[in-house]
């Protein structure tokens, strides 16, 4: 706690917050409320959204841009791969960097190896996208295959998969960028975890003759499982926005649409829309918020 | 430990390293190959993997097609017909673009049949002409009027920094005098800055990360020393606030601070992105460097007060210099942020487009220019390379001391 002699006055604190509290103010929380405000609000932020109900459509009302968010098919789609992305890439990425961490740990040159998973990391969500398109790229016409995976594909006498226009593959394809993105940083996470594991319950339970698999879900598991969950509400939070990659790899077309590029493809023609969406995303956001607190609030409790 | 049992060892650990490995080349394969192609010619890119260039000498260019249209009656050295012998400059000459070879080809032979006909050209004019251009290059080649070129080049990162569109390189076209380059290029140094380029860009990302991060770090130390060592109402619940913030989406804020900016006549300035940035990244810079100042004993700031410092000097004097970890960690962090971001520049600057923005930019959608882009790629990753290997202890502990960021 604050020492006694150290407090100098009502006001002092509050030069040193007011400078930061005005720029959250300014950009996080007034943004906030506007942004619910527009919500309801029609596509130029004038009228209320009730009045863009077309006569004999199904009507929301004053929820008529939420009932875009909800109803509207590509919304559906956007909403369908928004939970693809959270059930599969995050429990996908997570379990890949909790892999790597473990294997890591057992070769002499882990701090080279686990460089190259975490790169990914400091480059942009563009420049991996670029990166990406190009392993998938695919060449019409009878010419050379110069993505390698196509090139691998047709050395072998297959022929090439347009990877990202199929909208059957295309999903999975950004997925795999996803992966290949954010292990690094889960296995960052995850490898301080599984190093404060005591060895010497490990090795006592290898001699009593478990075998690693039982080691690895009776003992390390359990151990570890709280940075599991963490790490994993930290990427759930990431993926929930995900934009930059599906921008810059197929634009959201071929059923690879997420709720934050709709919302980008709306900020200029359809402020309503655009700031629903805005608002689905922090309401998704919410649950994660509140456990964050709550295990903060318990941190704090226990110190 | 005896050799036997070591050697045991050895291959019971075979598994491990080999699924290390594998993970490993994975991972580094899709970087590898923009890596060489950003150094491969255009026409290497075009016709042949990346990965060829691992496996020996290259196919001179145009091979495949010349042994598909031309080799069965010509022979594989041009030579097998001595009336229109293809290693002969003279004739070769004759036809030095593949529009002229395309005229004479389609005149059919003495005998009346197709001059080409196992297999027959492409009948679309266009496509027979990109055929053909490779074949010509292939003549021009074999006739020894070109050097077989070499495949590598730096060109594509003079293309990528100007920003040339075009259809050869900039270099060439300077030298030629093409009129659209001249129209956009002054074929001098000043281009380097052409703001379709990244060099250009690379000037403006480097404007708006910089301040960006000071900032952070400035008003982030300070508010992060009030919540450790500065008493007031609400202390607690307002920190755990700051938690909260830390992970609303910057989505919820992109409409209302458009429309702010644009009544200030504050759109696309460097000023709306540094607060905008500055405002989202408080909420984790404030709770990073505060859980490391709260760690710094208590009896460190009662000394100084005791000696009659005020909080002003403690916080210069103490806590800043003794939070250098955590500002380094933060400021990385915050640093390799704003470099990669692309939403918040697309929306906030769009007269000055930064890395990320300007390699959309020349983004072909059909995938003829891979070897500007994969270029112009590398060059926006060299910065945060250099500051991810050099600090990357920092960063780690930046990107994982807490919880995160919106």
């Amino acid at each position: 706690m604050v020492p006694k002699i150290m407090r100098q006055g009502k006001l002092a604190p509050w030069l040193y917050l007011l400078p930061a509290f005005l720029m959250m103010a300014v950009f996080i929380i007034y943004p906030t409320i506007a942004t619910i405000r527009l919500s309801f609000l029609d596509n130029t932020g004038t009228n209320s959204a009730a009045t863009t109900c077309a006569a004999g459509q199904p009507c929301w009302g004053v929820f008529e841009n939420y009932r875009y968010a909800l109803t509207n098919p590509d919304m559906l789609i956007a909403l369908r791969n928004n939970a693809l992305w959270l059930l599969l890439m995050v429990p996908a990425t997570v379990a890949g960097g909790l892999f790597f961490a473990i294997l890591a740990d057992r070769v002499p040159y882990e701090k080279l190896a686990k460089s190259i998973i975490f790169m990914p990391v400091a480059i942009s969500f563009i420049g991996a996208g670029i990166i990406w398109r190009f392993v998938y790229d695919f060449q019409s016409g009878g010419g050379a295959q110069i993505g390698i995976l196509n090139g691998i594909i047709t050395g072998l006498g297959g022929s090439a998969v347009t990877w990202l226009s199929n909208p059957a593959i295309s999903n999975f394809s950004l997925m795999i960028v996803g992966v290949w993105l954010w292990a690094g940083f889960c296995m960052t996470m995850l490898s301080a975890a599984i190093k404060n594991v005591p060895s010497e319950i490990l090795e006592a339970a290898r001699v009593d003759g478990a075998n690693e698999w039982q080691v690895f879900w009776q003992i390390m598991f359990p151990t570890i499982l709280p940075s599991v969950i963490v790490v994993s509400t930290t990427l759930s939070i990431i993926i929930l926005k995900i934009f930059d990659v599906v921008y810059v790899m197929t634009g959201g077309n071929y059923g690879t649409e997420v709720i934050a590029n709709r919302m980008f493809n709306l900020i200029v023609t359809n402020t309503g829309r655009s700031t629903a969406l805005a608002v689905l995303l922090i309401v998704l956001t919410i649950p994660i918020m509140i456990f964050n607190i709550k295990r903060f609030r318990k941190e704090e409790a226990s110190r | 430990m005896r050799p036997l049992s070591r050697l045991n060892l050895f291959f019971k650990k075979v598994p491990v390293n080999l699924a290390v490995i594998i993970m490993c080349v994975l991972w580094i394969v899709p970087t590898l190959g923009l890596f060489v192609t950003s150094f491969r010619t255009r026409e290497a890119v075009r016709t042949t993997g990346w990965w060829t260039v691992f496996a020996g000498t290259p196919k001179v260019l145009g091979t495949t097609e010349y042994d598909t249209y031309c080799a069965s009656c010509h022979g594989n050295d041009g030579k097998a017909i001595t009336a229109a012998d293809l290693s002969d400059a003279n004739v070769v000459s004759q036809y030095p673009s593949a529009s002229s070879l395309l005229v004479m080809l389609r005149q059919p032979l003495a005998d009346g049949t197709a001059h080409v006909n196992n297999p027959a050209l492409p009948e679309n004019t266009k496509d027979a002409i990109g055929t053909l251009s490779d074949v010509t290059s292939y003549l021009q080649t074999l006739s020894g009027q070109k050097q077989s070129t070499n495949q590598f080049t730096l060109k594509n990162y003079v293309d990528a920094i100007v920003g040339y569109k075009g259809t050869q390189d900039y270099l060439s076209d300077c030298e030629k005098q093409v009129t659209s380059t001249l129209a956009v290029y002054k074929c001098n140094a000043s281009d380097i800055l052409n703001s379709a380029g990244m060099g250009s860009a690379m000037i403006n990302t480097l404007i708006v990360t910089i301040p960006a991060t000071l900032g952070v770090i400035f008003l982030g130390a300070l508010a992060a020393y009030a919540f450790a060592w500065l008493d007031f109402k609400g202390r607690q619940w307002i920190f755990a606030l700051l938690i909260g913030l830390q992970v609303v989406p910057l989505q919820m804020a992109l409409v209302p601070i458009a429309q702010l900016y644009t009544q200030l006549g504050m759109q696309s300035s460097f000023l709306g992105i540094w607060l905008f940035h500055i405002g989202f990244g408080l909420p984790y810079a404030i709770y990073l460097i505060h859980n490391f100042i709260v760690t710094i004993p208590r009896d460190l700031f009662e000394s100084v007060y005791l000696d009659g410092a005020s909080h002003w000097m403690a916080f210069r004097k103490l806590a800043l210099p003794l939070a250098m970890p955590a500002i380094a960690s933060l400021g990385i962090f915050q640093f390799i942020w704003v470099w990669n971001d692309f939403l918040v520049a697309k929306i906030f600057l769009t007269t000055h487009p930064v890395l990320t923005v300007q390699i959309t930019n020349l983004l072909d959608p059909r995938g003829q220019n891979w070897h500007i882009l994969t270029g112009a790629a590398f060059l926006s990753f060299i910065i945060p390379m250099i500051v991810f290997f050099a600090f990357q202890r920092y960063f780690v502990r930046g990107l994982t001391a807490g919880s995160v960021k919106g």
